[in-house]
C-alpha cells in the first residue's frame, strides 16, 4: 500500500531541472518536465554512478552528466544499446504539492 | 530459491549470454561470474582500433562491474577458475569454492606461441586482450620503434596496421606463400600486399622464423634463410586453440575443442559451453556472429526452453582502414569447380567467385565489397546461378553498363540477406525496425544493433536507413542540428536573426521542432546562439546548459566539483595564494593542482559547499575563472620585457589587460589566449584561439591554433603597431567568431570553413567594420562581465545547491 507524503512545492523544482531529496540510503532526484510532469529516481547512473540530477532533462528522460547516457524517467530504463535501469519511486503532483511513495523510501532505507 | 549459476569467462560470448538470460528473467538464478582479465567484458573485436587510436578502451566496454551490480550479479574480475569439481558441484578459485546448479563455460581460445628459442624473452607478446594492446603502445612510444609481426593473417595484419598507425616501423613475417591464405586467393592476398607495402609495412611471405634474438629484451627476429630483422618488439599471431584445459581436467569430453551438443551443452548436464573454448559437430569457430547465436541458444536452454544451434555461412572482413576485403565459404581450386573473375587493375578491384553444380561455394572480393552481401546470400540458399551467370560478377546491379547508383546495389538485396554479420541482422530487420518507427541511423543502429560491434557494416547500415527513408533521411553530418529538427546550425542562426526570435519555446515553435521540448544536444546550442544574438534581452536557461555551466564549476567523475579561480594573466599574489590555501584547507579539498593554463584548480568540492567557498574567495578579490565555460579561459603569458633579457613588449601586461577585457565572455566553444614577449614563445601564443607574439615593431596576431584533440598551429592574421589595436582586433576578432561558428566548434575549424582570406578581410582590410565588431563585443560584455560565483553566493539559483527535502528519517520498517 502506497502512502505518500510532501516533499515541497512543484515551484521548488525548475523546469526541465530537478532537485534532490536526501534518504537514509543515497539521494533521490525529483525531475519536472516542461509539461510539469514529475519523476523520481535514484539519483546514481547505473553506468559509473553518475549524478543524473545534474543531467539535462528533456521530453521525458534525462542525459548522464557524466558519459550521456539517456534514461527514461518513466522506467528509468537507459535508452538506446546502453544496459541499464534506475531505481524508480511512485511521486505524484496534488494542489501544487509534490507528494512522494513513503514506503519505497522506507524500502529503499532497508535495501541499504 | 533460487538456482546457482556459475559462469567462467567474462569475454564475449558470456556477455551475450548474460543479457539474454537476463532480459528474459533476472530471478531465477542467482549468478556468480569469473573472468580471468582484471576488467568486465569488452567488445574485443574492437581492440584493433583501440590499438591504431581510433577507438579508446572505455568505447568498447560492453558490460562492467556496475552492470553486472545493477543486474544482480557477482562478478569476479581478475579471479580465474583453476578447477571444477563435477560431483560436488563446485569450482574452485583462489578465494575459494563456489557452488553451483549449473555451470556455463565460455573460456574462449589462447593465442599459438610457436616454439621457437627466444620465445620467452621480454617485448614479445600476443594479440588477444586489452592487456596485450597496452604493452604494445608501451613499445610504441619507444624513439624509432620497431616491431616484427609474426603471422600474416587477420589478427596479425590489424596489429601490423595498428602499430604502424602509431608510428612504429613494422614487418610482417608469413609463413605461407600469400598473405591472409585462409581468406583469400594468391590474387586477392596480392593486392592486399600492395596496399600494405603502401603505407609503409614491410612485408616477408614466405618467410620462417627460426629464433627471436635478444639477451633478456627482444632485439629482432632471425629467419631461416639467415636473414635478421631488428625489433624491439615481437607480436606473435598465428592462430589460437579453444581454451578448455580447465573442462579437461575435470573429465568432460573433447576433441580439438570441448564437445557440446546442438543445445550447446557439454556430456554432463549441467554444464553449459560457448565460444570459441568448444568444438560442436566437427567444428571449431573464431568469429563472434556464430558465439552470438550459441549465447542465445544456451540462455534460452538454461531457461527451460529448447533451443538449438544452426552453424550458418559467414564472412570475413578485415578491418583496416582502406583495405576493403570481403571473403566467405571455400575457393580452393579443384576438379569440377569453375570460377568467374572480374580485374580492374587500374581501381585495384579483384572479384572471384567460385562455382560448382551452378551454384556459388566461394567468394573473394578485393577493393569493391559492396556486392559481397549479395554473393553471400546465393551461397547460403545454394541458388541456382545459371540464369544469370553471364553478368553475375557484375553484381546485382547490372544494367548494361551503365553508371551504377549506389543505393541500387542495397535495393536489390533480398530481404533476408545479412547486413550485419557481428549481430546477424538482416536487411529485412533493418527495413522493419524503420517500419517500426527509426528514423534515422542512429535510432536504426539503438534498435537493431546493427554496425555497433566491430563497424565495417556501416556504410552499408547507413544506405539501407537512406534507401528505406527515402526522402526522409538526411545524412547525419550535413544535415539538421539534432533529431528535433532538419534545419541546421546555420539555418537557425539565420532564422533566429530574421524573425527576431527571442527564446527557446519561440525558436521551438517557430521552427517547427520535431520534440516537445527539444534534446541533449540542441538546448544548449539554441541558448549559445540566443545568448550570442540578444545580448540584454535573453534571458539565460540554465536548464539548457550542461551542468558545469549552470553550477560554474567542472563536474568530476565520482559527482564532486573543481574551483579554478581566475589569475589574470596568470600572475597572482601571496594574498590571493593565501586565500586560496585557506579555502582549500575549509573545505577539505582532496587535491591542488596548478593546471595547464596558469592557474591553479581545486578539486573534489562538495556540490554544497560551492557557494560558500566562492563567497570566500570573492572576499579576496578572486572572481570565477571560467575553466567550465564555452567562452573565455586563460590568456597564458610569459614575464616578458620587465624581466627577461629578450623580452621586447610587455607580454605580462597586455594578456592581463586582454583578460580583464574578456572575461565572462560566452562563446560557441572555449577561447584560449596567450601573449609572448619575443618569437622564443615561452607562452605558446602558436597553439591558442588567438595568440599574440611581441616583436620590436609590434604585436603579431596569430590565429586559428589548438593543442587538444587536434592540434593546429596558428596562422598570421596580421601585425599592429599598439597595445591599444591589439585589443581592439582580438575584440573583433572574438565577436567574428562569436557571431558565425557553429556551436562547438572551436576558431580553427570555423576558419576552415570560412576560410582566412575572409576572416582578414573583416578584420584586417576594413577599420569601420572592426570597430562594428569590437563594438558590438563590449556592448554584450556590459551584460556578461559579471561573476557568476558572486551570483551564487548571494543566494543565486539555490535549488542547484540545496536538497528540496529531508528524508533520512525515514527509517525502514
Ligand atoms: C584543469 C586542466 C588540466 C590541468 O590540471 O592542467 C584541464 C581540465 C579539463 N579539460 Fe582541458 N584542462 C586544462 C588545460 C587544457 C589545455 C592546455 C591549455 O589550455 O593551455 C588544453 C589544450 C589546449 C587547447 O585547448 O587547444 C586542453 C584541452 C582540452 C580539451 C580538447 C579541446 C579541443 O578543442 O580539442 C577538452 C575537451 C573539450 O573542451 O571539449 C578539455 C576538457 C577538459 C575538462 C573540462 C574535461 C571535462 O569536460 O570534464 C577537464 C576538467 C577537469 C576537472 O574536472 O577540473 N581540455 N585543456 C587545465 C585547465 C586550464 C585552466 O586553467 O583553465
Ligand atoms: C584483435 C582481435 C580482433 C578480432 N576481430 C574480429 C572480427 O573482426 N570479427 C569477428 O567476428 N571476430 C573477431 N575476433 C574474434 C572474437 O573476438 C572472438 O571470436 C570472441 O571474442 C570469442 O568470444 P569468447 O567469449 O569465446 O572468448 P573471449 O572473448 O576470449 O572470452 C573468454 C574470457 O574467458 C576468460 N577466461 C579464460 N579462462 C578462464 C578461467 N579459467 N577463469 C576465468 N576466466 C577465464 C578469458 O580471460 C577471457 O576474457 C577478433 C579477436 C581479436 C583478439
Ligand atoms: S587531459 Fe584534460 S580531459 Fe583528459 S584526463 Fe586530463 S584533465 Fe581530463
Ligand atoms: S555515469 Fe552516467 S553515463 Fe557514465
Amino acid at each position: 500500500m502506497s502512502n505518500f507524503i510532501d516533499i515541497g512545492a512543484l515551484g521548488d523544482i525548475p523546469q526541465q531541472g530537478a532537485r534532490l531529496v536526501k534518504t537514509a540510503a543515497g539521494c533521490i532526484a525529483i525531475f519536472r518536465t516542461v509539461e510539469d510532469k514529475v519523476f523520481a529516481l535514484d539519483d546514481k547512473c547505473p553506468h559509473k554512478g553518475g549524478p543524473l540530477s545534474n543531467g539535462i532533462q528533456h521530453g521525458e528522460a534525462v542525459t548522464c552528466p557524466l558519459h550521456n547516457w539517456v534514461f527514461d524517467l518513466n522506467t528509468g530504463v537507459a535508452a538506446g544499446v546502453d544496459v541499464g535501469q534506475v531505481q524508480t519511486y511512485p511521486v505524484k503532483v496534488e494542489n501544487g504539492r509534490v507528494l512522494i511513495d513513503k514506503n519505497s523510501i522506507a524500502t529503499k532505507a532497508a535495501a541499504a | 530459491m533460487a538456482m546457482k549459476l556459475v559462469v567462467i569467462g567474462a569475454g564475449m560470448a558470456s556477455g551475450r549470454a548474460m543479457e539474454h538470460l537476463l532480459a528474459a528473467n533476472d530471478e531465477i538464478y542467482d549468478i556468480t561470474l569469473f573472468g580471468a582479465e582484471p576488467r568486465g567484458n569488452y567488445n574485443r573485436i574492437m581492440l584493433s582500433p583501440v590499438l591504431s587510436g581510433q577507438k579508446s578502451y572505455e568505447e568498447i566496454v560492453t558490460h562492467d562491474a556496475e552492470w553486472y551490480r545493477s543486474h544482480g550479479v557477482d562478478c569476479r574480475f581478475g579471479e580465474i577458475v583453476t578447477g571444477i569439481d563435477r560431483i560436488r558441484k563446485v569450482v574452485i578459485s583462489a578465494k575459494g569454492e563456489t557452488p553451483y546448479d549449473k555451470l556455463l563455460i565460455a573460456t574462449g581460445s589462447s593465442p599459438f606461441i610457436i616454439p621457437v628459442p627466444g620465445r620467452d624473452l621480454k617485448g614479445v607478446m600476443a594479440y588477444r586482450d586489452l592487456g596485450d594492446v597496452n604493452a604494445m603502445l608501451e613499445y610504441s612510444q619507444r624513439p624509432d620503434p620497431r616491431a616484427v609481426v609474426i603471422g600474416g593473417g587477420l589478427l596479425g595484419l590489424e596489429a601490423a596496421a595498428g602499430l604502424s598507425a602509431q608510428g612504429m616501423k613494422v614487418t610482417v613475417v608469413h609463413l605461407m606463400p600469400h598473405l591472409m591464405e585462409r581468406q583469400l586467393d594468391q590474387s586477392a592476398g596480392f593486392l592486399l600486399q600492395s596496399e600494405l607495402e603502401k603505407r609503409g609495412i614491410d612485408i616477408l611471405c614466405g618467410a620462417n622464423t627460426k629464433e627471436i634474438q635478444g639477451e633478456a629484451q627482444v632485439s629482432g627476429v632471425l629467419l631461416e634463410d639467415g636473414r635478421e630483422i631488428p625489433a624491439d618488439m615481437v607480436v606473435m599471431a598465428v592462430g589460437i586453440r579453444p581454451n578448455f584445459g580447465l573442462a579437461q581436467a575435470s573429465g568432460l569430453r573433447y576433441n580439438r575443442g570441448l564437445l557440446v551438443n546442438d543445445q550447446m551443452k557439454t556430456d554432463d548436464p549441467e554444464i553449459f559451453a560457448i565460444g570459441e573454448c568448444v568444438e560442436h559437430r566437427g567444428g571449431t569457430y573464431g568469429l563472434v556472429a556464430p558465439l552470438y547465436d550459441m549465447a542465445k541458444v544456451a540462455a534460452k536452454n538454461l531457461l527451460g526452453f529448447h533451443e538449438t544451434f544452426e552453424p550458418v555461412e559467414i564472412s570475413t572482413k578485415l578491418k583496416v582502414t582502406g583495405c576493403d576485403l570481403f571473403s566467405a565459404g571455400d575457393f580452393a581450386e579443384a576438379k569440377g569447380r569453375e570460377e568467374i573473375v572480374y580485374r580492374d587493375a587500374t581501381q585495384g578491384i579483384y572479384k572471384r567467385l567460385v562455382i560448382e553444380d551452378n551454384r556459388i561455394i566461394g567468394v573473394v572480393m578485393y577493393g569493391d565489397t559492396v556486392d559481397g552481401p549479395w554473393f553471400l546470400q546465393k551461397l547460403k540458399d545454394a541458388e541456382d546461378i545459371s540464369e544469370i551467370r553471364d553478368t553475375l560478377i557484375f553484381g546485382p546491379n547490372f544494367a548494361g553498363g551503365a553508371a551504377l547508383d549506389p543505393l541500387a546495389a542495397v535495393a536489390a538485396l533480398p530481404d533476408d540477406s545479412e547486413i550485419c554479420g557481428c549481430n546477424g541482422i538482416s536487411k529485412g530487420d533493418i527495413i522493419s525496425a524503420i517500419n517500426n518507427g527509426a528514423g534515422s541511423l542512429a535510432e536504426v543502429q539503438a534498435l537493431t544493433k546493427a554496425s555497433t560491434s566491430c563497424g565495417t557494416c556501416l556504410g552499408l547500415t547507413t544506405q539501407l536507413t537512406a534507401l528505406t527513408l527515402g526522402d526522409g533521411f538526411k545524412l547525419p553530418e550535413a544535415a539538421g542540428m539534432c533529431k528535433c529538427t532538419d534545419l541546421s546550425h546555420q539555418d537557425v542562426r539565420k532564422f533566429i536573426r530574421l524573425k527576431a526570435l527571442k527564446s527557446i519555446p519561440a525558436i521551438m515553435q517557430d521552427l517547427e521542432w520535431g520534440s516537445s521540448g527539444g534534446c541533449a544536444a540542441c538546448r544548449p546550442a539554441l541558448n549559445y546562439y540566443l545568448v550570442a544574438e540578444w545580448p540584454g534581452e535573453y534571458v539565460d536557461d540554465g536548464q539548457s546548459r550542461f551542468i558545469n555551466e549552470r553550477v560554474h564549476a567542472n563536474i568530476q567523475k565520482d559527482g564532486t566539483y573543481s574551483v579554478v579561480p581566475r589569475m589574470f594573466g596568470g600572475m597572482t599574489t601571496p594574498d590571493e595564494l593565501r586565500a586560496i590555501a585557506d579555502a582549500a584547507d575549509k573545505y577539505n579539498v582532496p587535491s591542488v593542482h596548478v593546471t595547464g593554463g596558469q592557474r591553479i584548480d581545486l578539486l573534489g568540492v562538495q556540490k554544497e559547499d560551492l557557494p560558500a567557498m566562492w563567497a570566500d574567495l570573492n572576499a579576496a578579490g578572486m572572481v570565477s575563472g571560467h575553466a567550465y565555460a564555452k567562452g573565455l579561459r586563460t590568456v597564458k603569458t610569459c614575464v616578458g620585457k620587465d624581466h627577461c633579457r629578450f623580452g621586447t613588449q610587455d607580454s605580462t601586461g597586455l594578456g592581463i589587460k586582454l583578460e580583464k577585457a574578456l572575461w565572462g565572455a560566452w562563446s560557441p566553444h572555449k577561447f584560449k589566449l596567450a601573449v609572448s614577449g619575443c618569437p622564443r614563445n615561452c607562452a605558446e601564443a602558436t597553439c591558442k584561439d588567438f595568440g599574440i607574439i611581441c616583436v620590436d615593431s609590434g604585436y603579431k596576431l596569430l590565429v586559428g591554433g589548438a593543442a587538444g584533440m587536434d592540434l593546429r598551429e596558428t596562422e598570421l592574421l596580421g601585425t599592429v603597431e599598439t597595445e591599444a589595436d591589439a585589443l581592439e582586433h582580438c575584440a573583433a576578432f572574438y565577436q567574428l567568431y562569436r557571431e558565425n561558428a557553429q556551436y562547438l566548434h572551436r576558431p580553427y575549424k570555423w576558419i576552415a570553413e570560412v576560410g582566412l582570406d575572409w576572416v582578414i578581410e573583416q578584420i584586417m582590410d576594413n577599420a569601420e567594420n572592426r570597430a562594428a565588431l569590437a563594438d558590438r563585443f563590449f556592448f554584450s560584455q556590459s551584460f556578461y562581465q559579471t561573476d557568476p560565483w558572486a551570483e551564487r553566493a548571494q543566494g543565486g539559483e539555490a535549488h542547484e545547491f540545496t536538497p528540496m527535502a529531508d528524508l533520512t528519517q525515514v527509517a525502514a520498517e
